[in-house]
């Protein structure tokens, strides 16, 4: 960072500009910037969807993309994701209170035996972002809590996590059990974490792999689209 | 020489000290990257290239690597190459033999080898960015409890550096000795 730039004055820059500064700010994971933006927007009128769905998702999805391309790192998306939190601290009970579009119900966790959630709670974060409403089961979750959760929240969509070879097998035993259960074709089954592909997401009965946090919602919202037109 | 062994570099001391210790001439060793791990999606193409320039020099080519977070890609890659793998998950598994390390069922330890106990800056403190950004350490370790370092040599030095990295990582420490466990079982067999 320049001088300059340290200089910077948000309020001083006209809407476009605050926004495309708030992608760079998000970028280089800049959480008080973020939080002054955010507090900027507002006070100049913006509904707290668009501030969402403009400045922080928008933001989100291009750090998702130089992730992808290998240009960014997990620390640098963890820190975006951190600044993207604390934007979201003050636009949530804002978007609860003036209504924002809801596109469906997701459970998600880490299955059982890992303890790792980062991926998870990235895509967690982007879901809500994008407009699903979020039950997170957290770390370690045997069978019974995902199917518990899924029917008492009557949720659309189960999303699976695991970064370890010895765990991402456990994704068949939820899926079978649901269909030992009949509920399977109730639900949308994404799966994601680093070991596993597409062939795994197949081959264990899932609908989808999702390789990152945007893949994850761009398949989830397809998915909606298409239950939609169905029902 | 008959026997190449491709291996990861983050085995090569030890897979250098079996074939010493075991005398094992007709032995040749060859490691690839150990920084692979930080991206085992690529170990499959890597291990590939590898055997074809071998260029069958060899009688026969043994991969010394696990899944080591492949999916089990590089095991198929493997099959499909005709060469041989170790099994098991990771190097943490085999060093204390596949079977002890499934049977303890942990899943709050975060373990460091004897080469990760060498190279924790280099290997797990610096890419996971905890050098310019300590305040991320407990979103990558705020689930484990235990740092467990699994130990193939005597080695009171490194012992210290296992202990100092848990200490840095907000982890409880516990030292286990496993020599080369499966490795060794593993590289006997060629």
């Amino acid at each position: 960072m320049s001088d300059e730039e340290d200089d910077l004055i948000l309020d001083e820059l006209d809407d476009s500009e605050l926004v495309l500064q708030m992608h760079d700010d998000l970028y280089d994971g800049m959480a008080d910037e973020i939080a002054e933006a955010v507090h900027i927007l507002l006070k100049r009128g913006w509904t707290p969807y668009d501030i969402l769905t403009k400045a922080l998702v928008e933001g989100m999805r291009i750090v998702g993309i130089d992730f992808r391309d290998g240009i960014l790192f997990v620390p640098e998306v963890l820190l975006a994701a951190g600044a993207m939190k604390k934007g979201m601290v003050i636009l949530k009970p804002l978007l609860v209170e003036t209504g924002a579009p809801q596109l469906g119900k997701m459970v998600i966790g880490t299955v059982k035996g890992d303890i790792h959630d980062i991926g998870k709670n990235l895509v967690a974060m982007m879901m809500e972002g994008a407009g699903f409403e979020i039950v997170d089961l957290g770390i370690n979750n045997p069978v019974e809590d995902y199917i518990d959760a899924l029917k008492r929240e009557n949720a659309d969509i189960l999303g699976m996590s695991a970064l370890l070879t010895t765990t991402m097998p456990y994704m068949k035993t939820v899926i079978d059990t649901m269909i030992e259960q009949g509920i399977r074709d109730d639900y949308i089954v994404l799966v994601g974490g680093a070991p596993l592909n597409e062939e795994f997401g197949k081959a264990i009965g899932s609908d989808a792999y999702c390789r990152d946090a945007a893949v994850a919602v761009e398949t989830a919202k397809a998915f909606m689209a298409r239950k939609h037109n169905q029902a | 020489m008959q026997t190449l062994i491709i291996a990861c570099g983050a085995l090569a001391r030890e897979v250098l000290a079996l074939i010493e210790l075991n005398s094992w001439q007709h032995m040749e060793l060859i490691c690839l990257p150990a920084d692979l791990h930080l991206r085992p999606e690529r170990i499959p193409d890597a291990v590939e290239a590898a055997v074809a320039a071998a260029g069958g020099k060899y009688q026969h080519i043994f991969v010394a690597y696990a899944d080591c977070g492949t999916g089990g890609l590089l095991a198929a890659r493997c099959e499909k190459l005709g060469v041989e793998m170790i099994a098991g998950p990771h190097c943490y598994s085999f060093f204390e033999g596949n079977e002890a390390f499934s049977a303890r069922g942990e899943v709050t330890s975060f373990y460091l080898t004897d080469f990760l106990a060498r190279q924790f800056e280099a290997f797990v403190w610096r890419p996971m960015g905890l050098d310019e950004h300590p305040e991320l350490r407990d979103l990558y370790f705020g689930n484990y409890e235990k740092l467990v370092f699994l130990a193939q040599t005597e080695d009171e030095g490194l012992t210290q550096a296992a202990q100092a990295a848990a200490q840095k990582l907000g982890l409880d420490f516990e030292r286990r000795f496993t020599g080369y466990g499966d490795l060794e079982t593993a590289l006997t067999d060629n």
